[in-house]
């Protein structure tokens, strides 16, 4: 396909040709209804002028006869400008008059019509005419005839169909080019795009289609095209992470496990290092099965798989079962765990799914607690109804995580560097945060000065405070 | 694979010997279960698919069932549930890949008396067995559980030890009313997060031996003989005995 081809065959120009079609045939619709009904009127006017003509002629005739007749022709036809007349006798001979001879269109017709007659003009010449005339018997064998001239008018009428033949030739002209430029600068925008996308899926997801500024529907359609491909490129970065963390979160210990074997394997001395080697064998195993179990929980929960078994409950009981759970831990830790939850309120959600992430909030909070060995005085956890979700917030005076990291904490299986060297899977803020968005809701951190806050927003889904409850009611669970 | 007697407990008394049927397809696993099952004290025979194992566990002559959620024939499922249809309440431990809580959820309103996903320990598989048992588990329905002189009141809530009353929290009281109705048997740390908190997630700190240590200091602390011991690398068993 040729370059002209392809703006020949793209919609805007055909769209330019059905437009410009339709513009012509109006333009010659409406100059030729002017012409006709221009030329229309003008010989109305003159039959109208003739027909009064002759009768006042006739009238010139019955009351002063032939004689009368024929001064008052050779006077008006001397007149500059006049009208053409004819006076003959019945042997066809002329009497009086401006024209020369009886016109034959009219002497055949025997009636009035249209008919041409020389007249001198410039320099001597002849120049043939055309004109309007009414032949009328009149007594005593004579005929006159009474004429205009419509040279001009037929001049007038030629005029018009070259003016309209004109103005389709350069409307055409004018449209078609028209059409062609539009074509092609859209065809090139369009271009642009589909270059981009072809580019684009060959794999630079980082292309964009480019944008001319001008905010019409073509740089909005490319706008959100952008915006759909950079979604696209976040979610691939973000699915290129999560492979790249799962490779290593399970390929790590693997590799553990086989060195545990290999070692033990390759030691000469026998049973007791076998033994060694497969105990620590197993330990690996079972952290890889913890890890592997998080990621599979954690991806079903993207996908939304336990959405049904959602059940309304009251957080706060929730949270006071977990808080008994990991009170003794805490205890034994030297932290005082601090629960404080609004009572009365439901939310519809998965208990055990809502408790474990409250348990692993819990659970990370005492960790990094006592990271240095020196434990910080507390950890709380509360709950308040706010606006129309629930926020249940656990807080630790522990190190805390930096303010940039704190969104991509909550990501998608996303560990933070500086936790990969830590014990357990690290998943636990991703499980986290899956159990949020799985209930509609949100897990952020926050600043505890000092410390994390972590708080995890579950909407009310319109359950909301029970009737008559909603008294903040604190209680510490220490000791 | 040698199985070391440390590793696997022995059941607590001769006369808890248990039949079992095995129905896995995976013949490497149902061998492995036959042989570690049969170490441990027990009796085990395997069937390879879902039909046979349908047919065998009719004969309702086994202790406990051991059904893979996904077998060649007829599905685990099926197969409780067909059990239960006909008034077989052989107690019935399904074992399966798929873990999350709508499965096990599926899995035990089929009939199903345990749920345990794959892959397990086979501490955690003995100790879920034995206390499915009937022979060893004792009356669901008693009111008053004893231990040496460890007594519990379901009724009352009241603990006693040597007769002197023994304060608890709720949790620990309904702790210790778990293990002392599985007295003589090795309860895992996930059984008593499953039933005592009805939680079948697995917290990442070991929150259950803080409350059993706790529980200890109560119950044990200042008696000559300890009744609550810890089982290395299974759980822990309360049981009147030398230790």
């Amino acid at each position: 396909m040729t370059a002209l081809t392809r703006i020949l065959s793209s919609s805007p120009f055909r769209l330019t040709l059905a437009y410009l079609g339709a513009l012509v045939l109006a333009a010659v619709l409406i100059v030729g209804f002017i012409g006709w009904r221009a030329n229309e009127l003008l010989t109305t006017k003159v039959i109208e002028t003739l027909t009064a003509e002759v009768v006042g002629l006739r009238e010139q005739f019955q009351a002063g006869g032939p004689t009368r007749l024929r001064a008052i022709v050779n006077d008006r036809s001397a007149e500059p400008g006049s009208s053409l007349y004819l006076l003959v006798d019945e042997t066809g001979r002329k009497v009086a008059g401006n024209l020369s001879r009886m016109p034959p269109e009219l002497a055949d017709a025997g009636q009035g019509g249209v008919f041409r007659y020389a007249r001198a003009g410039e320099a001597g010449r002849r120049i043939e005419r055309l004109a309007v005339g009414i032949p009328v018997a009149v007594p005593g064998g004579y005929t006159l005839v009474v004429g205009r001239d419509i040279e001009d008018q037929r001049h007038f009428a030629d005029t018009m169909w070259q003016v309209a033949i004109w103005s389709v030739g350069l409307l055409s002209a004018l449209g078609i080019g028209a059409g062609l430029l539009i074509s092609r600068s859209v065809l090139r925008r369009i271009e642009a795009v589909s270059e981009a996308s072809r580019t684009i899926m060959a794999g630079d997801l980082s292309r964009r289609i480019p944008l001319n500024g001008s905010g019409d529907e073509l740089d909005r359609l490319a706008q959100s095209l952008n915006a759909m491909l950079a979604r696209i490129e976040e979610l691939m970065g973000a699915l290129r992470e999560v492979s790249d963390n799962i490779a290593h979160d399970l390929k790590t210990p693997l590799n553990r496990l086989r060195n545990h074997a290999e070692a033990a394997l390759r030691n000469p001395d026998g049973p007791d290092t076998y033994r060694g080697g497969l105990v620590k064998t197993i330990e690996e195993a079972d952290e890889l099965i913890k890890t592997f179990n998080s990621l599979l929980l954690i991806a079903r929960l993207e996908a939304g798989a336990v959405a049904e078994s959602m059940v309304p409950m009251d957080p706060a009981s929730i949270i006071g079962d977990v808080a008994e759970l990991y009170e003794p831990v805490a205890e034994e830790a030297g932290l005082d765990l601090r629960v404080s939850a609004q009572e009365g309120v439901n939310i519809l959600a998965n208990r055990e799914l809502v408790s474990q992430a409250v348990a692993n909030l819990v659970d990370n909070a005492i960790k990094y607690s006592v990271e240095d060995g020196r434990p910080r005085p507390e950890v709380s956890i509360s709950m308040a109804c706010v606006g129309d979700a629930v926020e249940i917030a656990v807080a630790d005076r522990g190190p805390g995580v930096a303010p940039e990291d704190r969104e991509r904490a909550v990501q998608r299986f996303v560990r933070l560097e500086k936790s990969r060297s830590r014990p357990g899977s690290g998943l636990g803020l991703s499980l986290v945060a899956a159990v949020a968005r799985l209930h509609g809701g949100s897990l952020r951190l926050e600043d505890n000065a000092p410390g994390l806050r972590a708080v995890l927003r579950l909407p009310t889904r319109g359950l909301g405070l029970a009737a008559g409850a909603g008294a903040a009611a604190g209680r510490a669970s220490a000791p | 694979m040698s199985l070391k007697p440390q590793v696997l407990p022995r059941p607590a008394t001769a006369a808890a010997k248990m039949r079992v049927l095995v129905i896995e397809d995976d013949r490497e696993t149902a061998q492995f279960l036959q042989r570690a099952l049969k170490e441990s004290g027990h009796a085990a025979d395997v069937a390879g698919d879902g039909e046979t194992g349908l047919t065998m566990a009719r004969d309702g002559h086994y202790d406990v069932l051991l059904v893979d959620r996904m077998l060649p024939r007829r599905d685990g499922l099926s197969i409780v549930q067909t059990l239960r249809g006909e008034g077989v309440r052989t107690p019935v431990l399904i074992l399966s890949a798929l873990g999350e809580v709508d499965d096990r959820v599926k899995g035990l309103r089929a009939g199903g008396d345990d749920y345990l996903t794959k892959p397990y320990a086979y501490t955690e598989l003995l100790a879920r067995i034995e206390a499915l048992s009937r022979r060893t588990a004792p009356e669901e329905q008693a009111t008053r559980y004893t231990v040496g002189d460890l007594t519990l009141d379901r009724l009352s809530h009241k603990v006693t030890r040597g007769g002197e009353p023994i304060l608890l929290q709720p949790r620990e009281f309904r702790l210790l009313e778990y293990l002392m109705r599985h007295a003589g048997q090795v309860v895992t740390r996930t059984m008593l997060l499953e039933n005592v908190w009805d939680y079948h997630f697995d917290p990442q700190t070991n929150v259950i031996d803080v409350h059993i240590s706790r529980l200890r200091s109560k119950i044990d602390k200042g008696f000559a003989r300890p009744l609550l011991h810890t089982v290395r690398g299974a759980g822990y068993m309360i049981r009147d005995g030398a230790d």
